[in-house]
């Protein structure tokens, strides 16, 4: 057995990849509450202010630092970068220096030089010519194959966020493995993998053989990775803090590689936490030590920058990576899985401040520890930087090793992955279906010319009947066009490294996602609850709608109109099933524009809900703004009757509250009276 | 029966102990100056709910409110007493933890019948004092206090436990004297298990501009919460003194 492995228990993980198992055998389930916790170290609070100083030039300059503009970025395309090489425990930046934002070509050049010149920075006219003339991107291959329809839905918005010019992301590579395994075990595997391939080269064969090889070799490059910053990483990790730093090279690797709209972590902190007690048991680190590793850690993750343009920024709000962890739930066997690394991970919010990034998300079950749940609801009252998810929910269907990439998109870790789908407006599609076919925006014909609606006052089964045939048209050219994107990114922008750090079988979700969910569905309740004028420009095109009368709304727990939104959803993803994927991915969709809503409504004219053309979008899942008027749990109850078996992608619902509404405060609510007559007794 | 109902609150968080669903009614015989609610003030009118649409919407959501439950506030839900009654009474057969948030204003030391038969099924009774000083009462709320005091004292014999609730509002309620006669108040009642002191807000002030309406504390700024923990430990000292007393 590798003496790196001594203490632990073993198991199937020793002859097998198996990540899962040797959590299981050795994880310790923690129920204490978060008095353990050690603050920031002197180096840890240093480096952090050099953090924010950075962040501040950062801002100053207009978003962006420094742009490498020479260099393609691969595995090892840079030397060694540091903050303060004699304070960091956990090392290694995406380029030779923080904030410096390396060059990813291979999604698109034109993408590439965008986000360059928008900026203010030029990309070397050689690496321009080169990958215009010489070297195919992914986004020149997804255009050679767009059919003209495919085109005209793209500009009109009624498919929108396509990856198509950009990294699509949301794949998770199981980083564990390098840890656990070392580099070269892991290598030895593929090997294996490759020479028992089936033998008869059918193209799909071909492919995987020529898939693995490209694996073998981002393996190797990830070993020179370690090299660079001086670790020798073809061998297991030996104590905690190896552990981390050599997932963090396998995640490193990942980013150098991939700008990628969703580049998640996984589920590490269980896993790290058995390195942690086992190095506290034999007194190799103390809690401070290792709190600082992790506080290390979370840093570096915090300052994974990509080269983006401003559109891509608006889309988001912001400049999101979507470093999402995933923390706690309940394993199979009904212990739950939170440790103190659990504690340890959140507790960054503490000793760094609040961030958006690393996405910290917590599974959420009611069975987790009484501690922890406290522990999670303070830290949020304090951070407003936590994300929830429902663990008792996703368990049944992923089990107990998975983990979320981007915000909702659960994945077994290493076992499966996520064709990404950006989403389909399911609001304008209503509007196609009103006017046959013409957008009601630019006035052209987009969609089929099916028979528009030329009443004055529309009916509800007339319209539904229209919209029914309008999305199962929209399915089809949205799965198709998704076909082509995830055949090209494959081809010429595959995830090699992290495809590395998967089993040899991979389940591969293909996801869809839909917009302006609450929009539709309280179009078709005031549709049939209360009366909708029509308002027609000069050429008939309805351009507008007048309401009349009181309807119900979704987000106040009526069935009357959550079961629209219900069964909507439903039939959405009957339309999205009946088309063939690529690669057998099996269909899924989300309902989840987090912030992107806004951009949907823009592009969305008036739709028969009263919503004004240019209005935003409900986030996801939610209600429309102010519509909801019975309190966060009717409007909770709405969302949670959406059917996850449909919307297994996920549901995203997105909850604000001034924290006054959250409950009394303390010091000025006397809760037991007995107890605060002692307390203040000084004052007597 | 039917009660007209103002509105009604999915996730009440300060309105009673855990998550609550919060019945507001309509009607209110009180105009106190800092009333946030003047939409209720009308008695009449709102939504006409039965007892059992009310329990039904309770119940869809009924895992929220594990450690809560229903409270009835308003307006001042006494003025539809036999509504409240009956729904309490059903919210006990269906084992609801039942809050009633009122004023006390419609109590009738003299007829206690209906209040007799609404307490036994009343879990926990927030009374709001507004004024402990009979004048101020008047000046603040139109109303006189001692009905409501009256009532602490009728739930105390009662053994009902009850939250004291008091607004603090600068320059009316504040008064250190008054506060330390709230709390000797307080303190001569046994059945008192919380206290909780409400800082002066302005959030009001947007319903009377929807409402044409004048806003009577025009100018007032809103309570600062280090100056609402003081006002509690001034409340807290009366309480004491009373205690001590009474050995």
């Amino acid at each position: 057995m590798n003496q790196e492995w001594n203490g632990f228990v073993k198991g199937v993980w020793q002859k097998e990849i198996n990540v899962r198992d040797f959590i299981q055998k050795n994880y310790t389930p923690y129920d204490g509450d978060d008095s353990f916790l050690a603050g920031p170290t002197k180096a840890t609070e240093e480096l952090w202010a050099q953090v924010m100083e950075l962040s501040k030039k950062e801002r100053e300059a207009g978003g962006v630092l420094d742009m490498d503009t020479k260099i393609i970025s691969t595995i090892t395309s840079h030397k060694a970068g540091y903050l303060d090489k004699t304070k960091e425990k956990i090392v290694g930046f995406q380029t030779d220096k923080p904030f410096k934002r390396s060059l990813q070509p291979y999604g698109g050049i034109r993408m590439a030089v965008k986000a360059c010149k928008d900026n203010g920075y030029e990309v070397d006219p050689e690496i321009v010519e080169f990958f215009t003339t010489h070297r195919k991107t992914h986004n020149a291959g997804v255009f050679d194959a767009y059919t003209d329809e495919m085109r005209a839905c793209r500009s009109s918005h009624i498919i929108t966020g396509l990856p198509d010019a950009y990294g699509r992301g949301r794949i998770i590579g199981d980083y564990r493995r390098v840890a656990l395994y070392g580099v070269d075990r892991l290598i030895e595997d593929k090997i294996n993998q490759k020479k028992t391939t089936k033998t008869i080269m059918f193209s799909e064969v071909i492919r995987d053989r020529e898939e693995l090889s490209e694996q073998i070799r981002a393996l190797e490059d990830l070993k020179k990775l370690g090299e660079i910053y001086g670790y020798d990483i073809s061998r297991p990790a030996k104590n905690v803090q190896e552990a981390i730093q050599w997932l963090y090279f396998g995640y490193l690797a990942a980013v150098k590689e991939q700008n990628g709209a969703a580049m998640s972590l996984g589920r590490t902190s269980t896993f790290i936490d058995i390195y942690a007690e086992r190095d506290l048991a034999n007194g190799t680190f103390t809690e401070e030590e290792i709190q600082e590793f992790v506080d290390h850690f979370i840093m570096k993750l915090r300052l994974v920058k990509f080269a983006r343009t401003p559109e891509y920024n608006a889309l988001f709000s912001g400049d999101p990576t979507w470093v999402t962890e995933s923390i706690g739930g309940v394993g199979i066997d009904g212990r739950h899985m939170v440790t103190k690394m659990s504690f340890r991970y959140l507790h960054t919010l503490q000793n760094l401040g609040t961030a958006p990034e690393p996405n910290l998300t917590v599974l959420w079950s009611t069975r987790l520890p009484m501690n922890f749940k406290k522990f999670c609801a303070k830290t949020s009252i304090e951070s407003s930087s936590i994300q929830y998810e429902n663990d008792d929910l996703m368990r049944v269907t992923h089990g107990d090793d998975y983990a979320i990439a981007c915000c909702v998109s659960s994945m077994r870790v290493g076992k499966e992955m996520q064709f990404f789908g950006a989403r389909a407006n399911l609001a304008k599609c209503l509007l196609y279906a009103i006017n046959g076919g013409v957008d009601e925006i630019t006035k052209k014909q987009v969609g089929p010319k099916y028979r528009p609606i030329t009443s004055e006052y529309l009916d509800y089964d007339e319209v539904l009947d229209r919209y029914k045939d309008m999305m199962k048209w929209l399915a089809g050219v949205y799965v198709n066009a998704l076909n082509i994107i995830h055949y090209m990114h494959d081809k010429y922008c595959y995830e090699k490294l992290q495809m590395a750090l998967h089993d040899r079988e991979v389940t591969r979700w293909f996801a869809t996602g839909i917009a302006g969910l609450s929009v539709v569905a309280d179009s078709l309740s005031a549709i049939k609850y209360a009366k909708v004028k029509t308002i027609r420009d000069e050429n008939g095109i309805v351009v507008d709608y007048e309401v009349e009368g009181d309807f119900p709304k979704y987000g106040n727990d009526d069935d009357r109109v959550d079961s629209i939104a219900a069964t909507l959803v439903h039939e959405f993803m009957q339309y999205v099933k009946s088309n063939h994927t690529y690669r057998h991915g099996i269909p899924t969709t989300s309902i989840l524009t987090i912030t992107s809503n806004v951009v949907y409504g823009k592009n969305t004219g008036s739709t028969p809900d009263g919503r004004k053309g240019g209005e935003p979008f409900a986030p996801g899942a939610n209600p429309m703004h102010r519509r909801d008027s019975h309190g966060a749990v009717a409007s909770l109850s709405s969302v949670s009757k959406l059917p996850f078996r449909d919307a297994q992608d996920g549901i995203s619902n997105t909850f604000s509250i001034i924290p006054n509404a959250l409950g009394k405060d303390a010091t000025v609510f006397a809760g037991d009276l007995e107890v605060d007559l002692d307390l203040n007794s000084e004052d007597k | 029966m039917k009660g007209h109902i103002h509105s009604l609150e999915s996730f009440g968080s300060v309105d009673g102990p855990g998550i609550r669903f919060v019945v507001f009614f309509k009607g209110c015989p009180m105009r106190c100056k800092y009333c946030h609610n003047p939409d209720t003030w009308e008695p009449g009118g709102g939504t006409e709910m039965t007892v059992d649409e009310i329990i039904d919407d309770f119940n869809r959501n009924r895992a929220f409110y594990k450690n809560g439950g229903i409270t009835a506030t308003g307006g001042e839900p006494l003025m539809q007493i036999d509504f409240v009654t009956e729904l309490f009474k059903k919210c006990k057969e269906e084992n609801i933890h039942t809050c009633l948030d009122t004023s006390g204003i419609t109590f009738t030391p003299n007829n206690t019948a209906k209040f007799d038969e609404l307490i036994k099924y009343t879990d926990l009774v927030m009374l709001d004092i507004k004024h402990i000083d009979p004048e101020e009462h008047i000046k603040l709320t139109e109303q006189k206090n001692d009905n409501i005091l009256e009532f602490a004292r009728y739930l105390d014999r009662n053994n009902i436990p009850m939250w004291i609730r008091h607004v603090v509002v600068p320059g009316i309620t504040d008064n250190k004297d008054y506060l330390f006669k709230l709390g000797e108040f307080i303190g001569s009642l046994k059945n008192v298990k919380a206290l909780d002191v409400l800082p002066y807000h302005t959030m009001g002030v947007k319903k009377y501009e929807a409402l044409g309406m004048e806003y009577p504390l025009k100018g007032v700024e809103a309570m600062d919460k280090s100056k609402a923990v003081e006002c509690k430990k001034i409340i807290l000292n009366g309480v004491r003194k009373a205690r001590q007393e009474r050995k």
